[in-house]
């Protein structure tokens, strides 16, 4: 028998129902595997004990016929979702201790359907990062590594710790969410499959904030059958979050391996950058041969607010951080550091608490918001950002999707890019998607010429998710999957 | 836009972070390289264009005025580095 925890969702689901195995046997198999796999720093809460009550309620629920469409998976939360009593402190030191007493309405679903949870994942503190190298608990260490050496990378992030749990497969699946491009590049890293959904599609109810109107929950899975699966249940209308939209959630499953014949695929040439390796770019056009020989026509088309995405994209988002963040103040959570008075026991606080990044983008966010700026900076940042969603609704008039590079290189090392701007350009080819609200989906494409995973982006209508599957699943079926060599 | 030392120390305080003297030219450096960057939005032409407040076209949700949800003090302070009887305690603010 192969070991439990290769299997896919899907197969996993088919071996419980067959009573091949137990979903505590399932469970035991994963929390093993972490224990070995402690090196990634995947984790930064293992919770094995909730882990097993929590399959053998599955167990109890599949003997009696009763068995939700998640039964007895073991999953890993990254630590933006706010679990019930577990350590939830968006791998912040200024969260130090929390453990709240509420449980975010996308874990919610999970547990209703099923689920199991392993842990909390590591992850750019406040998600705020695409290296996973801001978290307070420790850099991630990514599966993969380059041909013939040894020598760590980053998993991307700020999912880090979701993506290297996926890739190592120390969870069945992971939760993670998006602001920038912090599902796809981390998935991109690590050769699994990530999707951020539409803007409204999953509730932000209980997950920290960032920023508020880019935010959004999705899965990383190993493949797009089981991202499928995951969003299916991750997703849903919650009165709880005004930004929810009243939208039914489709059975995503239900189009995989449906045939694109006659999809329109979109190849914008905005997103041929100056710089960008050679072998981006040949995978892309290898992306585009693949759904053509599937039947879809390939149209090119133009985005041409598309360089604009990214500096914009760093005025909302620390605009939104900046006061999202000023919650933090020492008075009713986390850390406390004592001062002379109120004003300097909130400047000590929130000065040991919060990392160099997000203190920087909390600092950017005042000053772009701050009187005399407020409308060259930010007015003008929302104004670029309806040109960015109407470049994308002209699009539409012509393509069903649209296919591009996830990320601009594959993963790098720890310390290999310490300039923030530079850092910043990882997310160059994600970051429009969040500025626009639609769903991008990041699906393996190939390697690099060093034996590392680069992903292909798809882009897609608002809730049209479904097509993101159908897409997504002929370039896996085209391209095939990925696996780190197992080294830990 | 560029900003100074000055204009730092004023933005720090605003933010509520305490920044130690000897960080204050690695920020500004820092902020200053972030700003420059951010500034090629300037040739951006958004005249006549309006600033988006939501991506999707939905009309504001609302609820009846009613509450739905409380009477669990304890869990509300649960969390708080200092409580006493259900209330937050921080330092003396009124002389």
């Amino acid at each position: 028998m192969t070991s439990l925890t290769s299997l896919t969702i899907s197969a996993a689901r088919g071996g419980l129902k067959k009573k091949s195995f137990s979903a505590r046997e399932l469970t035991d198999a994963y929390l093993a595997a972490m224990e070995k796999a402690r090196i990634l720093n995947a984790y930064v809460v293992e919770t094995p004990d909730k882990a097993r009550a929590m399959a053998e309620a599955s167990d109890a629920r599949l003997a009696k016929g009763e068995a939700g469409a998640l039964e007895g998976i073991p999953l890993g939360i990254k630590d933006l979702f706010a679990t019930k009593g577990v350590h939830t402190q968006a791998a912040s030191h200024i969260l130090d201790g929390f453990k709240p007493t509420y449980e975010s309405t996308v874990t919610s679903n999970l547990w209703r359907d099923g689920a199991v949870m392993l842990g909390k994942l590591n992850m750019d503190e406040f998600a705020m990062g695409s290296s996973n190298e801001t978290s307070y608990y420790g850099n991630v260490i990514n599966p993969w590594r380059r041909r013939n050496s040894n020598a760590a990378l980053v998993p991307g992030g700020s999912s880090g710790g979701s993506a290297t749990a996926v890739a190592a497969h120390i969870c069945a699946a992971a939760t993670a969410t998006d602001t920038g491009g912090s599902i796809r590049q981390p998935a991109a890293f690590t050769g699994t499959v990530g999707i951020k959904p539409t803007y409204g599609r999953c509730s932000r109810w209980g997950i920290v904030a960032f920023a508020s109107s880019l935010d959004q929950a999705g899965p990383i899975a190993r493949d797009v059958r089981d991202a499928a699966i995951l969003l299916k249940s991750m997703a849903s209308v919650d009165p709880k979050d005004t930004t929810s939209v009243d939208h039914e959630v489709p059975d995503y499953e239900a189009v995989i391996g449906k045939p694109i014949k006659g999809l329109r695929v979109g190849i914008p040439k905005e997103y041929r950058v100056d710089g960008t390796p050679p072998e981006i770019d040949a995978l892309w056009d290898k992306g585009a041969k693949w759904l053509k020989e599937q039947g879809a026509e390939i149209v090119e088309i133009s985005l041409p607010h598309t360089k604009y995405a990214l500096p914009a994209y760093y005025i909302v988002a620390p605009a939104e951080a900046s006061s999202n963040l000023a919650r933090y103040d020492g008075v009713r959570y986390g850390l406390r550091v004592p001062g002379d008075d109120i004003v300097s026991m909130y400047e000590n606080t929130r000065a040991a608490g919060f990392g160099r990044e997000v203190q920087r983008r909390v600092m950017i966010g005042t000053y772009v918001l701050s009187a005399g700026y407020y409308d060259a900076y930010y007015v003008r940042a929302q104004k670029v950002r309806t040109l960015i969603k109407q470049d994308f609704d002209k699009a539409w008039d012509k393509v069903d999707v649209v296919l591009t590079p996830a990320t601009p290189n594959p993963a790098f090392a720890p310390g290999e890019i310490t300039d923030p701007v530079q850092m910043y350009l990882n997310d160059v080819f994600t970051v429009t998607v969040n500025m626009a609200g639609l769903p991008g989906i990041s699906v393996p494409g190939g390697l690099s010429a060093e034996g590392l995973p680069l992903g292909l982006q798809l882009i897609g209508k608002p809730f049209d998710e479904a097509t993101l599957f159908q897409v997504g699943h002929a370039i896996e079926e085209a391209a095939g999957k990925f696996e780190a060599p197992k080294w830990w | 836009m560029s900003v100074d030392q000055k204009t730092v120390r004023r933005i720090a305080h605003l933010a509520r972070i305490k920044v130690a003297e000897e960080d204050v030219p690695r920020l500004e450096g820092e902020l200053n390289s972030i700003l420059h960057w951010i500034e090629q939005l300037n040739e951006v032409d958004v005249a006549g264009v309006e600033p988006l407040t939501s991506v999707v076209a939905m009309k504001m949700k609302k609820r009846q005025d009613v509450v739905t949800d409380g009477n669990y003090p304890q869990d509300v302070t649960r969390n708080a580095p200092a409580a006493e009887d259900e209330f937050f305690m921080v330092p003396k603010v009124v002389e």
